[in-house]
């Protein structure tokens, strides 16, 4: 590795990355610790990172505990990807509003002030990254709001060295060390973080970091620890393509006894990182004469989802969670050229009632018992 | 969604202020505080309609003849229904607000007891003309809105009244709890720490305000579209809950809601 594409950066020099982005004009974004889970908010510096901490994640079950010390990485992922960050919650698209002289004028809200330089992204949610940026950034009509925002965007990935017992993002093909759609990415080992760029903005920041030339020995430790993130993995999809192969299943009944758990509540949808449907509704002002149009993250776990005059077309729990994964893992292909997991093990963890799919997807894709 | 009969489908008459009354039954008045907590748009909103009748914030005029009128309550004695039949008949809409109103709240849990409830809280109970149940007030009459909530909120009551006097889309709220938990950024309280919550078969309206504060849902909003009552009812016994405990957190504020009621008195009955 030469200094021109990468080098070293000492654990005591990482907050000269977090300086350099903020003197070209980025606004911090970074895993934080808040109420108990790892969440991405406003960082200043190395010191606002999680530090010495580990999450223990199960189905349904997330919880963070003291983890190897020095250490700023060393968990998995916590309940949100980069989706709410480029895809909002909710918000605005245009407010109307009706004249004195009746004519109806619309306007939008301003797009964002400040770019973003996300620190610490996983392989996973780049690959999650790439798939919305497919519905919402490109095409025929991309959705301007998106696609302001992805546009400034400054990403860091780090390489994953500690997958959660719910990550299967080796049997996916999407990490665990992050390969494209970076601006920088950190492989950390115990002495700091062996830097990488992978693109014009990473390289042209790359130049002004405080680097030294890497050593062997910590390429060789760095590998070693990718390795043993991928080995370490227990949970896995299937390495076949799942395309036509669940949409052939409609009445399997194991839908049925999937039925019997699912809570029909979209926690699912909502923490995984590729989900994109939304609903849209008028915020009508208390006079009448202006009304926002708000987009807000729905599910196909909602009534609305479906609604179709006069009732919804899928009424029932077992035909919701049917639509999530057979869209999900079959016909996501026909859309997008790949499934939409990416193994990142959300659905699993952050699940209320631990519905974990790799385990049932085998049960589904058998020939049912008794026809 | 309101399905207004023929009569009522012509617009308000215009000369004339819509007249609105906020009424009152078995409650504790929290709801009513949805209006007086608009601020500024509580003056805008009196500058529109003629409140009537509303005893929290003064008026007492006569209940005729009435355009709008929100009830608050449970039916809970014989002049309670007298009362929501005579004000039904001088009513255009009728919209109920919160849980009492719309479920029977959390007074209807003596419907689950027997015995006396009322001999163990009054000194003189001979006194109240009390029902055998607490009941929601479209056990008596059609009621044309209900607000879940308790209490419900300010932009619950402008929703129905822009709904009503404008036409506007009425904003139904149809989602669970969780999604809104996740459309704020709220860490999973069942996940995070193993605390019971009802947010997964609840109706959203209140912002996911106990989780945003690490506490469970409590159920305020009543039960939602497609609630998965027993699914969540063998994951709070799988965090330890007895039995009991389990029926205790479905038997609370909207304890006399069919799905709530089902599978709290399934898990009571052990």
């Amino acid at each position: 590795m030469t200094e021109a594409t990468g080098g070293f950066l000492e654990r005591e020099r990482f907050c000269a990355l977090f300086d350099l982005l903020r003197e070209r004009g980025y606004h911090l974004v970074g895993p934080r610790i808040r109420d108990g889970a790892i969440v991405y908010g406003e960082v200043s510096g190395p010191e606002d990172l999680p530090h010495g901490v580990r999450d223990l994640q199960g189905a349904a079950s997330y919880r963070l505990a003291p983890g190897e010390s020095g250490r700023h990485f060393a968990w998995a992922n916590g309940p949100q990807a980069l989706k709410p960050l480029l895809f909002f919650p909710r918000e605005t698209l245009w407010e109307s509003r009706r004249e004195p002289d009746g004519s109806l004028s619309f306007s939008s809200p301003d797009s964002p002030s400040k770019p973003l330089a996300i620190i610490g992204v996983r392989a996973c949610d780049l690959s999650a990254l790439d798939l919305q940026d497919r519905h919402f950034g490109k095409g025929p009509f991309p959705d301007p709001f998106y696609a302001a925002r992805r546009r400034d965007l400054f990403l860091i990935a780090v390489d994953c060295s500690h997958p959660a017992e719910t990550c299967f993002c080796a049997s996916t093909g999407d990490g665990p060390e992050a390969r494209s759609g970076f601006d920088l990415a950190l492989g950390e080992i115990d002495e700091g973080f062996l830097v990488r760029a992978g693109s014009e903005k990473g390289r042209d920041l790359l130049r002004d970091l405080p680097l030294s030339p890497s050593d062997p020995h910590m390429e060789e430790a760095l590998n070693h620890q990718t390795d043993q993130a991928r080995n370490s993995q227990r949970r896995a999809l299937p390495s076949r393509n799942l395309r036509g192969l669940l949409a052939a299943r409609p009445d399997h009944p194991h839908w049925n006894d999937l039925a019997t758990r699912c809570l029909s509540c979209g926690n699912c949808t909502s923490v995984c990182p590729t989900c994109f449907c939304f609903s849209e509704h008028e915020d009508t002002s208390l006079d009448g004469r202006t009304s926002r149009h708000v987009r807000q993250w729905d599910s196909c776990f909602t009534p609305g989802h479906s609604y179709i005059h006069p009732a919804p077309l899928r009424g029932e729990t077992r035909f919701r969670y049917r639509q999530w994964l057979t869209h999900k893992l079959d016909y996501w292909h026909d859309q997008y050229g790949r499934s939409g997991c990416v193994g990142c093990g959300r659905c699993v963890s952050w699940c209320p009632v631990g519905i974990d799919f790799t385990a049932d997807l085998p049960l589904l894709l058998e020939e049912p018992h008794g026809g | 969604m309101i399905k207004p009969t023929p009569s009522r489908q012509q617009s308000l008459p215009p000369p004339r202020k819509p007249r609105i009354a906020v009424l009152k039954l078995a409650s504790c008045d929290g709801c009513q505080l949805a209006f007086l907590g608009l601020g500024n748009r509580l003056l805008e909103l009196a500058a529109m309609v003629e409140f009537v009748h509303f005893a929290e914030m003064g008026p007492l005029g006569s209940l005729t003849d009435l355009d709008i009128t929100f009830i608050e309550g449970s039916l809970s004695t014989q002049e309670d229904l007298e009362t929501v039949r005579s004000v039904r008949k001088e009513s255009r809409y009728l919209v109920t607000i919160g849980a009492c109103a719309t479920s029977g709240g959390i007074q209807a849990l003596r419907n689950l007891t027997s015995g006396d409830p009322l001999a163990s809280v009054y000194p003189s109970p001979d006194f109240i003309d009390f029902l055998a149940h607490s009941t929601p007030v479209s056990s008596e009459v059609p009621v044309d809105l209900e607000l879940w909530g308790c209490p419900v909120t300010g932009d619950q009551v402008l929703g129905a009244l822009r709904t009503i006097l404008l036409g506007a889309p009425p904003p139904v709220e149809h989602d669970k709890v969780c999604l809104e938990c996740k459309r704020r950024g709220i860490s999973c309280v069942t996940v995070t720490k193993g605390v019971p919550c009802l947010g997964p078969v609840t109706l959203t309206g209140c912002g996911a305000l106990c989780p945003s504060f690490g506490r469970g849902c409590y159920g305020c909003f009543g039960p939602s579209e497609n609630p998965e009552t027993a699914s969540l009812a063998r994951t709070f016994s799988g965090l330890g809950l007895t039995p009991d405990e389990v029926a205790r957190r479905f038997l609370f504020i909207n304890s006399n809601a069919g799905p709530f009621r089902e599978e709290g008195e399934r898990w009571q009955e052990g």
